[in-house]
């Protein structure tokens, strides 16, 4: 078997505990190389903890996490991460642009060829003309997409993005939902991404693990069969989100009221 | 601007014209005081033939020398302690041993090795901005966001490019604020070695006076020295708010 056939990220039979506590319980999922894979439930299931398992900043007692099929041993360069706050993510002292180089450096690009790089890449997030601006100075939703410029320099084969539109008012979010989805497809890149919002989560993703808490486990796997590029109006009002929605939200209903 | 404005400067002329009076009225006379007006002329004196400037470079230049020592020496030891745990954990009794050592009381040993001189004095203010530079330095480095910790770590910045791209920005505001304490300590002291052994600077200058039974220039260089001693600390806070003055606009919020 190739490497260009494994699954991009694969959970097998993990389980972790803290201080006699399980967290997270024999969780097994698969994401395929391409894959856009959201991750939702309610808070405490261990979500950003699996997510922090494949980045290799968390380890499990049991079972194995792996990227491409080798053991996910810790972070390497071809795995970016979108974090949530992204006040404490972004450098507050480099402008945008140096926000962006700062991934350019690690990776050792030329300086020649960096400024080009920075200017594309800000292009892309919907951030000409900003680049000399500070953290300080951009609204939330530009921050955000600071550090979605600073993950793409990695030009990463996976992209992990831990609940990134949470902070953000509704109207930025479906704008960064749009964009998100229109960046990334095509590239394949692999994604993962974290949220509570189960409307979110069938809007971006190819696929939707819902996991229970206390402790983490997987409740159900959805296949999301709506066409793409999809539209925050028509795509959210198909029988199939629709459908979706409900069994989502059913399954909500039954956790909370056995 | 109106009067108004120096409304703050009425007490002081007050009591100084209260005191210039009392004393003439009284006929006091002692070594231990004297007069407003005396002090204004010996100040006038010092200042005009030069004599205070050459003591206060005399002692600023001590301070500058041993605030360079030990404070470099401190922040860079304290970057270190801040990363590593074990080096910290190794090392913390033995600061703690150290640091409660009065910084006056290296005044005998240094003496010893140095003899009188700028050597002496810049090694016992060396001593004394070493401590609290290490130690404000280490918690500055373990309070950086972890979360800017663990961008580096996602992004592999190798260990020397996190230091200088994350860890040294990270920490410079409460390294600025740090250095401005130690001044403070530093130059108290740097005037009481002066004034106990070391025959240069401000503090000397004012044991001079003492012994010559001049008590108008002995009061003159304590005024001088509080004037001095509000100028280094007005200046380093004009300093640090002009450097992140503009950068707290621009920074977060």
């Amino acid at each position: 078997m190739t490497t260009s056939n494994m699954p991009a990220i694969s959970f097998d039979r993990v389980s972790l505990s803290i201080a006699n506590r399980k967290i997270i319980d024999d969780v097994s999922f698969e994401v395929s190389k391409g894959e856009f894979v959201c991750v939702v439930g309610p808070s405490g299931c261990g979500k950003t903890t699996l997510l922090r398992m494949v980045i290799g900043l968390a380890q499990p007692n049991d079972g194995e996490v792996r990227r491409f099929g080798q053991p996910v041993t810790g972070p390497v360069r071809d795995v970016a991460v979108v974090f949530q706050d992204y006040g404490r993510a972004l450098l507050p002292w480099r402008t945008a642009a140096g926000n962006v180089a700062l991934a350019l450096e690690a990776a050792g690009t030329p300086k020649a060829e960096r400024a080009d790089t920075i200017a594309s890449l800000l292009e892309k997030v919907g951030l000409r003309g900003h680049g000399d601006k500070y953290p300080g100075q951009l609204s939330g939703g530009m921050q955000q997409r600071v550090q979605i410029a600073r993950c793409l320099a990695q030009q990463p084969g996976i992209l992990l993005m831990d609940e990134p539109f949470g902070a953000l008012d509704a109207m930025t979010r479906q704008t960064l939902q749009d964009e998100i989805a229109e960046i990334v497809a095509g590239t394949g890149t692999t994604v993962m991404f974290v949220t509570h919002d189960i409307d979110e989560a069938i809007y971006l993703g190819d696929r939707v693990v819902q996991l229970d808490a206390n402790p983490g486990r997987v409740a159900e796997i959805s296949d999301v069969s709506l066409a793409r590029p999809r539209d925050q109006i028509s795509s959210r009002e198909a029988p199939e989100f629709l459908r979706l929605r409900h069994v989502l939200f059913a399954h909500i209903e039954r956790s909370a009221h056995p | 601007m109106t009067v108004w404005t120096y409304r703050g400067w009425l007490l002081p002329l007050v009591l100084l014209g209260a005191a210039e009076l009392s004393i003439r009225i009284s006929g006091i006379e002692s070594l231990g005081i004297a007069l407003p007006s005396d002090v204004g002329r010996a100040l006038v004196q010092i200042a005009g033939d030069g004599t205070a400037f050459i003591h206060t470079w005399e002692t600023l230049a001590a301070m500058l020398l041993g605030l360079l020592i030990g404070g470099s020496v401190g922040i860079c030891l304290g970057i270190f302690l801040g990363l590593s745990r074990l080096a910290s954990w190794t090392s913390s009794l033995a600061i703690e041993l150290f640091r409660p050592i009065p910084p006056v009381a290296i005044i005998p040993i240094a003496l010893l090795i140095y003899g009188f001189g700028v050597r002496m004095e810049a090694a016992i203010i060396a001593f004394t901005a070493f401590w609290p530079m290490l130690l404000l330095t280490q918690s500055a480095v373990e309070s950086v966001d972890r979360q800017l910790i663990e961008v580096a770590r996602v992004l592999q910045l190798s260990r020397l490019k996190s230091v200088t791209s994350i860890i040294l920005p990270a920490i410079l505001p409460r390294v600025l604020t740090a250095l401005r304490l130690t001044v403070g300590i530093a130059f108290i002291v740097a005037i009481t070695t002066e004034i106990a052994v070391n025959p240069l600077g401000l503090g000397h200058a004012m044991m001079l006076a003492q012994m010559e039974l001049r008590p108008s220039f002995m009061y003159a260089y304590v005024v001088w020295l509080a004037v001095l001693g509000w100028v280094i600390n007005t200046g380093l806070l004009l300093l640090q708010k002009r450097m992140f003055g503009a950068m707290r606009i621009e920074v977060r919020r």
